[in-house]
């Protein structure tokens, strides 16, 4: 797509107009890249009982080859020696894979009803998703302590439905259960929201044909209606599985002590134990594995803009 | 028809499930009893003391205060970025930069605040107010550049070229024509940027120092101590003011574009 004004003789002439481009570019450089060069650094440097807890790698320019040379990948070898680690990375994850997999399931029938509702009614639905998304994360995490805790909500109303006895107390708080439950409430709102934009676009044509040809509805979903929101599976997918492998906050409040999310791991190590290169190899590795995901996401980005 | 009652279903269970945790989270709010579960009447005692509470209203004056100010930077930055992503067709690493817009959007919290936090200390700013504050602009400016980006593209730009045809300068011409029509996108680009700021608990926690601790940070450390109505009183106001947010700003979208459509009406009316 050629821009028209930038090719407008008025336009063509201003240096003062790469400014527009140079001050958040810039900005970006040194507030989002840079700080992942220095975490790759740091996470190359031992512990030291000082402050900040490690020692300093980086000592000038010149010191190239004494910074080559002093390289120290203990973090690494101690992080892919401990099996803690391992299964924190690993069972992250699982959980990532399976709470997208609920979105999905979840998201799915949510954004096609959305598509198919009556176009005046449709805003207002958006805006509804949309609104618990505005809420604040922490709040909505909270929410669900009072409910599924033993002593809380959902016990009482099971037990005052005779589903439950009246001793008996549901057992979900601080177990993986609620990290599933505290992830898809959270994100639904990322899932449902790409998948309603892929899905309203559709041209309603197709599946008239379809019908009109004796195609059952379920065959011409797989058929038509699956394949051509796959953007939109894709777009939601990756918002949520990206952000959910290094999630914190919600397997801290929910999860117990057993379960094992990698974004714990690291807050652990750095707030806990105060082992800040440890807690910077955590940090890349999680990166490298998120790597290929965040391309996707881009690569789909860039096609919707 | 059987699917539109399959959809309807859907969309009650799926709304349900969304909703009535935070209702039921604000009902509770409203109770005498201090024990969650025990409904002990109606009573406005956990604001009172919430009010009262010297704590947490430092923390909300400090929230507040970094998410009007990273916020209005961010909403700058991310401006400027959108208008770089859908003018500036080709300049040398435009993809590092789209990738640097598009990447904090799903970046885990934990990665982007330890390594803000390992850069300010690397650099030996002190932790604090101002760090909070970049660390903010810097996530909140590519929410605010994605939203301003989907406004631009359906931008219609004859007006901007018969501007600079007719001799106005380009800054001019970006502050006259511009700005006043992708208005309603950089407002709803600085809301999305202050609540992103006034909820964010992760980075936050990484980059703040002493005497910088935010509503999230003292929520979050009251809420490991266990439910109190307290918390819930609070989380009332903040759902209650983002809500208020929300709608204040929906209105007045509908009623800028209704203007503006009557205004093009009466501009095609004069012209005949």
């Amino acid at each position: 797509m050629a821009s028209v004004s930038e090719t407008h003789p008025a336009n063509r002439s201003n240096p003062a107009r790469w400014l527009v481009v140079a001050v958040p570019y810039v900005w970006l450089l040194l507030f989002f890249a840079a700080p992942f060069l220095i975490i790759v650094k740091i996470s190359l440097s031992e512990t030291a009982i000082a402050l900040p807890p490690y020692t300093p790698l980086f000592k000038g320019f010149g010191a190239i080859g004494e910074f080559v040379s002093q390289l120290d990948f203990d973090n690494y070898l101690f992080l892919t020696g401990d099996p803690l680690y391992i299964e924190a990375y690993l069972s992250s994850l699982r959980i990532a894979v399976i709470s997208t997999f609920l979105l999905l399931l979840i998201g799915y029938p949510m954004a096609l009803a959305m598509a198919r509702a009556p176009t005046t009614l449709r805003p207002t639905l958006v805006m509804l998703v949309i609104l618990p998304f505005w809420t604040s994360f922490l709040i909505r995490v909270y929410a669900w302590i009072g409910i599924l805790k033993p002593d809380g909500l959902l016990t009482l109303l099971l037990q005052s439905l005779g589903l439950l006895g009246a001793d008996d107390q549901v057992q979900i708080f601080r177990t993986d259960y609620a990290v599933f439950i505290g992830i898809v409430y959270s994100y639904l709102p990322f899932m449902v929201l790409p998948l309603y934009s892929a899905l309203e676009k559709m041209d309603n044509t197709l599946l008239e044909a379809a019908s009109d040809l004796g195609c059952p509805p379920w065959k011409a979903f797989w058929k038509i209606t699956f394949p051509l929101s796959l953007p939109g599976v894709i777009a939601g997918s990756m918002i949520c599985f990206i952000p959910i492998t290094g999630e914190f906050v919600i397997p801290d409040l929910l999860g117990g002590a057993d379960t094992l999310m990698i974004g714990k791991t690291l807050w652990t190590e750095f707030f806990g134990n105060r082992d800040w290169p440890l807690a910077s190899a955590v940090a890349v590795i999680l990166l490298v594995m998120l790597v290929v995901p965040i391309v996707i996401f881009q690569n789909q980005q860039k096609k919707v803009a | 028809m059987r699917s539109s009652r399959f959809d309807a279903t859907v969309l009650t269970l799926g709304f349900a499930f969304l909703y009535i945790p935070i209702i039921i989270l604000v009902v509770y709010s409203f109770n005498a009893s201090k024990l969650v579960t025990v409904w002990g009447g109606f009573s406005l005692q956990w604001y009172k003391t919430m009010w009262s509470n010297q704590g947490l209203m430092d923390a909300a004056w400090v929230t507040a205060r970094v998410g009007i100010i990273s916020a209005t930077i961010g909403t700058v930055l991310g401006t400027l970025a959108a208008l770089s992503l859908v003018r500036f067709v080709r300049f040398p690493g435009r993809t590092l930069f789209s990738g640097m817009i598009y990447a904090p959007l799903v970046m885990p919290e934990v990665i982007t605040g330890l390594s803000m936090l390992l850069l300010f200390v690397a650099v030996g700013i002190d932790r604090g107010f101002w760090t909070v504050i970049i660390a903010h602009t810097t996530f909140t400016m590519c929410y605010v550049a994605i939203v301003v980006q989907s406004r631009l593209l359906t931008f219609d730009r004859s007006l901007e070229e018969a501007a600079l045809d007719l001799g106005c300068p380009p800054v001019r011409t970006f502050f006259k024509i511009t700005l006043p029509l992708i208005f309603p996108a950089v407002i709803a680009g600085w809301m999305l940027a202050f609540t992103l700021s006034l909820d964010d608990l992760v980075i936050a926690s990484f980059t703040t120092g002493p005497g910088a601790t935010t509503l999230p940070i003292k929520i979050y450390s009251q809420v490991r101590l266990g439910v109190t109505p307290e918390i819930n009183a609070i989380c009332t106001i903040l759902i209650g003011l983002v809500t208020i947010g929300v709608i204040i700003a929906s209105i007045s979208t509908k009623r800028t574009e209704m203007r503006r459509i009557r205004d093009e009406h009466a501009a095609l009316r004069g012209t005949t």
